[in-house]
This record gives structure tokens, C-alpha cells and sequence, in this order.
């Protein structure tokens, strides 16, 4: 067995933990793009999907010899912002360099982007873990730099295309230390940082037009070892559940390599998410040099204390801030509150809301919104502001739970509704007939002619048989069409009981 | 070499009636079309003859007769452009197969600029395949033949350019320059080259051999030419970020009032330094630049020798330099967007293959280079050659820093020899490395150099005299170049 590269012995009982190391690539949401003129973004209503090919380019994006690249001013403020926020120093003095390698859909033969000396270093991020999110644990983020996207290549059976539109869309990539342990850990990081990012306006956050895509450096050691194993690195997947998944595939291929006695080897890996496994792509003996080098058209990125203090000033509440509010004003749950900040639809939708029903009924409103809410969206995968709902529907129905004159399962019914046709919540409520009893008189009589046709089962409380008590409920609520109120209505079918017994 | 007209003798023709743009162009094409120079690559007639009717109709119409030169300083001047320069719709090959059938759909800044004065331009001038050469041997177009010695070089890399200057194929000719390859051709043809200062011109459509060392300049008969080309191609520029914002002083004007004033130069300091006149230079070259220092020093020059210790570095520094960065600028002639496809590359079975094919279409100096360049960046190499090359580099800088704290120029010879032989050098690549041994290290440095013709050798070939002077003192430079006798041969 080599197993050298461990530093112990090793066999079934081997404890082992994960180490993980995250790189994301995030399309910063300048107007234009990094290094020419030519628009890095769709126009409102427009998907870049849906462009012409090619038509969004100029011959510096294009790579035209002759033609230099020009520094994008607003592409630099924004990676300065994401520095800010995840708490990194930002050097004064940062270099762009050469990054070399032939492929179809890179035009200039190289990347430019950033090597020694990046913009942004030394920050963290921290993430929640556990039950209500109260574990916390700070990752480290090695450093973010500035790069410029590359074209696409299309594939088809007998040739390829290549569509430059993407080419020198701005992008940041945030580097981690290798600080994650778990699957969750990896899952939470990326959802803190796309909160952050989202939050701070730098990216739109389309997560299928691939604005924040995400390599996963991972390797395994015996727990408690402070050497680190062999890492495979997995490519390019744009989904947080996915990343999860591939992390916690590639855990335990490495696992069972060792655990057989077999070698693990240094290389790149792609995850094919349909068949939830990875493979190999390239190893390290394939590995490209990059002969990385400044680039000479363009000198170094030169900022000011002053600059970066005036950006620093215009950042807007970060998500931690912001959940902490939540938690603090509303009494949300951590969970809730975490959702509620986890995008900047979601958390305005959520302000929103709680202005038009009013702070007492933040909770339930929380609640709709994660619960019902996200379950819809996520079921027709389609972002919040893409959908009909709009903040009223949920300020509406939140406050109608509240005075109870609507359930929570009503309330859900009629955010299916919206969600299909849009309208009104109200009007829908009382369209659909959906209007909660919480009139005694109303209720009273339909208990009474419950009890008064079972008198066995009347008996069968009597004689200490609590839970026949659920039948009458039961009962009660099919004869109201499921409108009446279930706290009251048991209540009220106790009292009815109970006083039955002393007659 | 009979005198040829310079700009503001070709605006008094006009002025004058005798001579009007069109004219003027017309005459020039048909030159071109006899010459048997092989300067030109590619000619823009249509173009430029347009651009010539244009300007004719303006004169007699707009500007009643008389040219416009405060607006139009280059008003129905004919150019020849070094074929490195893009013009929007017309092919820019850069002497090489790989660039055969590129038309570029933009304009470089600094032949737009000089189009907006009112140059016309009358075609794409030969070169070394990717400016890299000292003779113009190396175009996949063929040499360049010398001005007035058909067996020899022009020099080079803007060979095409000195010899159209020269051979009067062209009023004025842009060139580029990396190392010397303005300078050295301008000294072997026998003209005016100026390589301004770094970051004076624009290199927005000057298709890069090594970013960090490339430089537009004017190729002329007169120094007045040189110096007004200068001017309306300098200043910042939002398409290049290297372009510098120092101010553009009127050099046209330094130097009419230099040459009208015999105590122009009373005082400045000329530095010599030791290291650039070394064994090895021609005899005749060394008597023609002491022969035209000594007249300097008389009109009140103080002449004061300087030491630049670290030049025998230059020629190795460079050479790591300039291969690395053109490794990484060819990258982008890989047959997918730009660079020609041959037919083996269209039958590639992978895509390694085809770039292998593709790539094999460049000529023996540029792959040479690509090469070099290539293993000088590579994981492993990079702290040996190009950091160190980078950290020489800057002690040339201070090299010269240093020396100008005394001198206000300095001076040597541009080439130890005069033009020599086709073919006398193409087969020892070092020996051609050395042909630019002096002026690599203004290069390097970044600092105004141009040569000025100082006589010519007992067998006829033009001699020049090497003029440095430190960052943005273009004016120094043209100051001084304004008294050196016997310029204009």
C-alpha cells in the first residue's frame, strides 16, 4: 500500500475530513466591459442568450491586432466594493498580467488578468451553520482579483462556432482558503458571498447566464493530520446545490481510492450532475503553463486611500448586518432571517412588505416568503422579480394570518394562485371562499350537531379518550369547508365537551 | 541624391498654382509603380486619390488658393505608412503570410491623426515580417532594396520606409521602431528617423512586436518634417493607456528658430560615452560623427564624456525583453480568428494539430522569436530571464539618468557600419542582433532618439549620427539636430 502521502497509517476505521478551498468567478454588472466599449450586459428585458453572435463586440474585445486594452474604471470600483465587503485589505498598487494559453474562444491568445499582485487580499467572510444557524465559522478569502471572461465556444457534430459577445465581460475571482471541512460549509460560503455580492450591487447574480460559477479545490486527510492530501479540482459548477453534491461525491471517490490502496493524483475534474459523479478532465502532467508575465498596455492599477475610502463610505447594510436587524426588529428566526438577506429580491421584497402590513406580521410574512414562496419560484425556476408576486400579495396575506381571519394553509393556497394568475390577494381569498371562521355564533351551532350525532364518541372523550378529541375537530372542519379558525374551534369543541359532561 | 522638397516647399507649390494634390499623388503612384525598391506592399490608389481630389476641390474652393497649414499642417502631403499601421478597409499583411488577407476595420490613432491634418496616404510600406529584422530581408514579401545601392540593405525593420523617403517614393514615411528599427534604417537610407519619447504616440493600431518598446515615428527628408509629423501624431490618447499626457511643445517651431539662430546650442552639454565608441566602428562613421561633433562644439557645445556602465548588457537584455513580449503578442495568430489557415491545418485531426499547422506559417526570424520568447516566460525560467532582464533593464534606466544630470544629450553613432550587402548578415542571426547594439539602449529606456544624416562614406552610403536625449526633451533632441551640418545631403 503507498500511502506515504498521508502521515499515518490508514484503514477502514480512519476517521477522514475534507479540505476545501473555493474559487468563484463573479460577472461584475458594469454596463461595459472590462477593457473596451462594447456592452457587458443585456439590455433591460433583453438576454444576452438572445444577442446576435458577435454583434455585441468591438475589435478590442475581439482582439484585433493593433488594438489595446483601456481599464474599465467602473469595473475596478465595483471588485473594490466586493473587497470591502469581504473585508480585504486593497492594495494600492496592483498588476495586470498575461495569462497564456491557446483555445478557440480565447482571441488574443492569452487572458489578462491578475497574478502577483492582485487588487483585493486577506479578507473573510462568515458563515452559519447548524439548526437555526447559530454555529458560526470565519473563512478566510486568500484574495480577489480582476479578469477579463472568455468567448464561448458552441459545439456542433462536424465543427465548433465560437461567439465572442462574453469575451471581456468584467469579471472578479474570489479565491478561499482552504478553510471548509463539509459539503455545508462549501454550500453556505457560496451563498454568503452571492448575498454579498448581490447586496452590494456589483453582480446581477443570473445564476443560469452563469454571472457566479464556481471551481471546488478538494482534497482529504486522516482527521487531526495538519498536512494537507492530494486535490482534484472541480470545473465550472454554477449551482450551489451542486457544488455540494460534487464536493460530497468527490470526498468519498477520494476516500475509497485511498482506503483501496490506490494513488490519488493532482487534476482537473468536471462534475456531470445528471449522473451526480465527477471525472477526470486533465492531470497535473497536463497541466498548461501560463507563462504569466505584466502586461505591457497597461500600466499598474494605481488607487488612493481617499478612493478607497469613499467607496467603502457609499457600501450599503451587508447581509450579516442586515440579518442581525431582522432578528433584532422583527424577532425573525436566524434561518428566516439569513433567507431573508440571501438575495436582494428577497430581502426587498421582504422591507417591502413589512412596511405595507406592519412590523407585527414580519414573521409570518418571513415565513410565506422562504417557505411557499421559494418553493414556487424554485419549483418553476424563475427568480422573484421575474415572477407576479409582488410585496402586497405577501404584506396582504401576512396580515390577514395575523388578525385571523385567514390560515396559514389558506394563505399558502392563495400564494399558489398569485403565483399562477397575479391579482389581488384579498379579492382572491374571497373568490376562493377561503375567508377563516372566527365567528362564535357561526361555529357554534355546527359543534353542537357534531356532539349531539355522536354520542358515543362524546363518551369516549368523557371516559379519558383525549384524542377522540381530533375527530370532532375533524369533523367540524369538513363541515366548514376547512375555513374555521383550528385554535378556536378546539377550543371551543373542549368547552362544549366539557360542559356536556357536567350536564 | 538630388534635394528633395520638403512639406512647406510642397505647400508653396501649391500656394504657388504650379503644383496641386492631386498632382502631386499622381505623380508619386506613377514613381511607385517604376521603382523596383519593392518598398510598397500594398498601394491605396483609389483611396488616396480620392483623399487628393478632395483636398484639391478644398483648396480652390474653401481655402481660396492658399493652404490651410495652421488647421491642415500636412495638407495634400502624400505618406507611405509602415505596414504594421491598421487603416480601416485596407489589408495590413506586417510582411507576413500569416497577416496575407487581414483588413482591419479600424483606424491606428496616430495615421488618423495625421489624415485629419490633411496627409494623404499613398500605401502600405514593406518591412521585416513583424518589424523583426535589421535589413527588411525578412519580409515574406521580399527585401527591400537600398535607396541607391541595389545590392544593399536598407536597414531595418522599416526598411520599406527609408527607402521610399530616400528614393522619393513618398514624402514622408511612418516607421516604428523597437529597438533601433526606425533609426537604423533612416541612417543607412540617409534620412531623418525620430523614435519620440515612450508613450508620446499613440500604438492604438500599431500591431505590437513587444508592447513595452514599440514606438511610432516620422521617417523624413528634413528636419522641419520630422519634427512636424512628431507633433501632430503626439498626445494622449483614450484608446492606448500608455500614452502620456506631458505636453506637446511646437517642435516644428524649435527647430525653424534653431536653424535660424547660430547661438541655438551656445551652452548645452553634449555627453560622448565611452562604451558606444568602442572598436569595431567603421573609420569613415567614427570621422564623420567627430567631424560633426567638433563643428558643434565650435557653434558653443560643451562636449563632456559620460559613462553608461551597464550597455554591454543591452543587446542580451533586449533580446529577452522583446521575444517575450512578442511570444505572447503573436499568440493571437492562431489560424481560429486571426493568422492564415493552410490547407494542411483545414485537415487537422485535433486541435493541437491545427494550431501546429497553422503556426508552422510564420517565417524563420518571428518563430525563432516566438521561441525564445516562449521558454524566456516559461514556469521555471522566468526569475532567470525575464525578471532579471526586466531588473538590467532598470539599471539602464538609471544608467542614463545619471548621465543626463550632466549632459542634455547624448551622442554616438546609430550602426558601427554603413548599409552593408544583402545577404551578408542573414545567415548569423547574433551578428544582425549587433547591428543595433546602439540604439537598443534608448529602447530600453524609454528616451527620445532619432538619426540625423551626417555625410557619407567614400563609397557613397549615407552615415548617421545618433541623438539621444532624456524622457519628453524631444526638444533638446531636435534642438541640437537643428546645427548639425550637412544634414540635409
Amino acid at each position: 500500500m503507498s500511502l506515504q502521502y498521508l502521515d499515518r497509517s490508514i484503514d477502514v476505521t480512519t476517521e477522514f475530513e475534507a479540505v476545501i478551498g473555493l474559487e468563484v468567478h463573479v460577472q461584475l454588472a458594469t454596463d461595459s466591459k472590462i477593457f473596451s466599449s462594447a456592452r457587458a450586459r443585456p439590455d433591460a428585458g433583453n438576454s444576452v442568450a438572445d444577442e446576435i453572435v458577435n454583434g455585441n463586440t468591438t475589435p478590442v474585445c475581439t482582439g484585433h491586432p493593433g488594438t489595446l486594452p483601456v481599464l474599465n474604471v467602473k469595473a475596478v470600483e465595483y471588485a473594490v466594493r466586493a473587497g470591502l465587503a469581504t473585508q480585504c485589505s486593497i492594495n494600492s498598487r496592483s498588476i495586470f498580467s498575461r495569462k497564456h494559453y491557446f483555445y478557440p474562444d480565447s482571441p488574443k491568445g492569452y487572458q489578462i488578468s491578475q497574478f502577483d499582485l492582485p487588487l483585493c487580499e486577506k479578507g473573510y467572510l462568515d458563515i452559519e451553520l447548524g439548526e437555526d444557524g447559530q454555529e458560526r465559522k470565519r473563512i478566510g478569502i486568500t484574495r480577489i482579483h480582476m479578469e477579463e471572461d472568455a468567448g464561448k465556444s458552441v459545439h456542433h457534430h462536424a465543427y465548433s462556432l465560437v461567439n465572442l459577445n462574453r469575451a471581456g465581460v468584467p469579471l472578479i475571482e474570489v479565491v478561499s482558503e482552504p478553510e471548509m471541512r463539509t459539503p455545508e460549509e462549501a454550500g453556505a460560503y457560496l451563498r454568503k458571498l452571492y448575498a454579498i455580492v448581490t447586496a452590494i450591487g456589483v453582480c446581477d447574480g443570473n445564476l443560469q447566464e452563469g454571472n457566479f460559477r464556481c471551481d471546488a479545490n478538494v482534497s482529504i486527510r486522516p482527521k487531526g493530520s495538519p498536512r494537507f492530501g492530494i486535490r482534484a479540482e472541480i470545473k465550472n459548477v454554477n449551482s450551489f446545490r451542486f457544488v455540494e453534491k460534487a464536493i460530497e461525491y468527490e470526498i468519498e471517490r477520494q476516500r475509497q481510492v485511498v482506503l483501496s490502496g490506490g494513488q490519488l493524483v493532482q487534476e482537473t475534474r468536471l462534475y456531470d450532475s445528471q449522473k451526480n459523479r465527477t471525472f477526470s478532465m486533465r492531470t497535473k502532467e497536463e497541466a498548461e503553463d501560463y507563462r504569466y508575465f505584466p502586461d505591457p498596455d497597461l500600466p499598474p492599477l494605481l488607487i488612493s486611500p481617499e478612493q478607497i475610502e469613499a467607496i467603502r463610505a457609499s457600501l450599503p447594510e451587508l447581509p450579516d448586518q442586515r440579518r442581525d436587524r431582522y432578528v433584532s426588529d422583527f424577532g425573525l428566526k436566524r434561518y428566516d432571517a439569513t433567507l431573508m438577506t440571501s438575495s436582494p429580491a428577497l430581502g426587498s421584497y421582504f422591507e417591502e412588505g413589512v412596511r405595507l402590513a406592519g412590523a407585527s406580521a414580519a414573521k409570518v410574512l418571513a415565513n410565506l416568503l422562504s417557505g411557499e414562496g421559494v418553493r414556487l419560484l424554485s419549483e418553476a425556476g424563475i427568480e422573484l422579480q421575474e415572477s407576479r408576486f409582488t410585496p402586497a400579495h405577501f404584506a396582504d396575506l401576512a396580515r390577514a394570518v395575523g388578525d385571523q381571519t385567514l390560515s396559514i394553509t389558506a394563505a399558502k393556497q392563495v400564494l399558489a394562485i398569485l403565483f399562477r394568475e397575479g391579482g389581488d390577494a384579498l379579492s382572491i381569498v374571497d373568490r376562493e371562499g377561503l375567508r377563516q371562521v372566527s365567528d362564535l355564533s357561526a361555529l357554534e351551532p355546527v359543534i353542537d350537531e357534531i356532539i349531539s350525532k355522536n354520542p358515543k364518541q362524546v363518551d369516549e372523550y368523557l371516559g379519558g379518550k383525549e384524542k377522540v378529541l381530533g375527530f370532532f375537530v375533524g369533523q367540524a372542519m369538513k363541515a366548514t369547508q376547512g375555513k374555521a379558525n383550528p385554535a378556536l374551534l378546539q377550543e371551543l369543541v373542549i368547552r362544549k365537551l366539557v360542559a356536556k359532561g357536567k350536564s | 541624391m538630388k534635394e528633395l522638397p520638403s512639406i512647406s516647399m510642397i505647400h508653396d507649390s501649391f500656394d504657388s498654382g504650379t503644383l496641386d494634390p492631386v498632382r502631386l499623388t499622381e505623380a508619386f503612384f506613377s514613381k511607385i509603380k517604376s521603382s523596383r525598391h519593392n518598398a510598397y506592399l500594398t498601394l491605396c490608389e483609389d483611396r488616396a486619390l480620392g483623399q487628393a481630389k478632395a483636398l484639391t476641390h478644398q483648396l480652390k474652393n474653401s481655402y481660396g488658393g492658399r493652404v490651410p497649414r495652421k488647421s491642415h499642417p500636412l495638407f495634400g502631403i502624400p505618406l507611405g505608412i509602415k505596414d504594421v499601421l491598421t487603416i480601416d478597409g485596407v489589408r495590413t499583411t506586417c510582411a507576413s503570410k500569416m497577416l496575407d488577407q487581414y483588413i482591419p476595420p479600424y483606424t491606428a490613432t496616430a495615421v488618423q491623426k495625421l489624415e485629419t491634418a490633411g496627409a494623404i496616404t499613398l500605401g502600405k510600406l514593406n518591412l521585416d515580417e513583424f518589424a523583426m529584422g535589421s535589413s527588411n530581408e525578412n519580409s515574406a514579401y521580399g527585401a527591400v532594396l537600398h535607396p541607391t545601392h541595389p545590392d544593399r540593405v536598407p536597414g531595418g525593420s522599416s526598411g520599406g520606409s527609408g527607402t521610399a523617403v530616400a528614393a522619393d517614393l513618398c514624402v514622408a514615411a511612418l516607421g516604428t521602431d523597437t529597438g533601433g528599427s526606425i533609426r537604423l534604417p533612416a541612417s543607412f537610407c540617409g534620412v531623418f528617423g525620430l523614435k519620440p519619447t515612450y508613450g508620446r504616440i499613440s500604438r492604438y493600431g500599431q500591431i505590437a512586436f513587444a508592447s513595452s518598446l514599440d514606438q511610432i515615428g516620422p521617417m523624413t527628408r528634413t528636419l522641419e518634417d520630422a519634427a512636424l509629423l512628431a507633433r501632430v501624431m503626439a498626445g494622449p490618447d483614450e484608446m492606448d493607456s500608455t500614452t502620456s499626457t506631458v505636453a506637446v511643445e511646437d517642435w516644428f517651431e524649435v527647430v525653424r528658430q534653431a536653424k535660424a539662430d547660430s547661438g541655438a546650442i551656445q551652452g548645452m552639454r553634449i555627453g560622448i560615452p565611452a562604451e558606444y565608441f568602442i572598436d569595431g566602428i567603421d573609420p569613415e562613421v567614427r570621422a564623420a560623427l567627430e567631424k560633426a561633433i567638433d563643428s558643434l562644439r565650435n557653434q558653443g557645445a560643451q562636449v563632456v564624456p559620460v559613462s553608461l556602465p551597464h550597455t554591454r548588457y543591452a543587446v542580451s537584455t533586449y533580446y529577452v525583453i522583446a521575444v517575450s513580449e512578442a511570444s505572447s503578442n503573436l499568440s493571437r495568430y492562431d489560424g481560429v480568428r486571426f493568422g492564415a489557415r493552410p490547407e494542411s491545418a483545414m485537415k487537422a485531426g485535433s486541435i493541437v494539430e491545427f494550431y501546429k499547422e497553422v503556426r508552422a506559417g510564420f517565417g524563420e526570424e518571428v518563430k525563432r522569436r516566438i521561441l525564445l520568447g516562449t521558454f524566456a516566460l516559461s514556469s521555471g525560467y522566468y526569475d532567470a530571464y525575464y525578471r532579471k532582464a526586466a531588473q538590467v533593464r532598470r539599471l539602464m534606466r538609471e544608467d542614463f539618468e545619471n548621465a543626463f544630470r550632466n549632459v542634455d544629450v547624448i551622442v554616438s553613432p546609430v550602426s558601427p557600419t554603413t548599409a552593408f550587402k544583402l545577404g551578408e548578415k542573414a545567415k548569423n542571426p547574433l551578428q544582425m542582433y549587433l547591428t543595433d547594439i546602439f540604439t537598443i539602449p534608448a529602447s530600453l529606456a524609454g528616451l527620445p532618439a532619432m538619426s540625423v544624416p551626417v555625410g557619407k562614406d567614400s563609397q557613397g552610403l549615407p552615415i548617421g549620427m545618433h541623438l539621444i536625449a532624456p524622457r519628453f526633451q524631444e526638444s533638446s533632441l531636435l534642438r541640437m539636430a537643428s546645427r548639425i551640418p550637412g544634414g540635409e545631403s
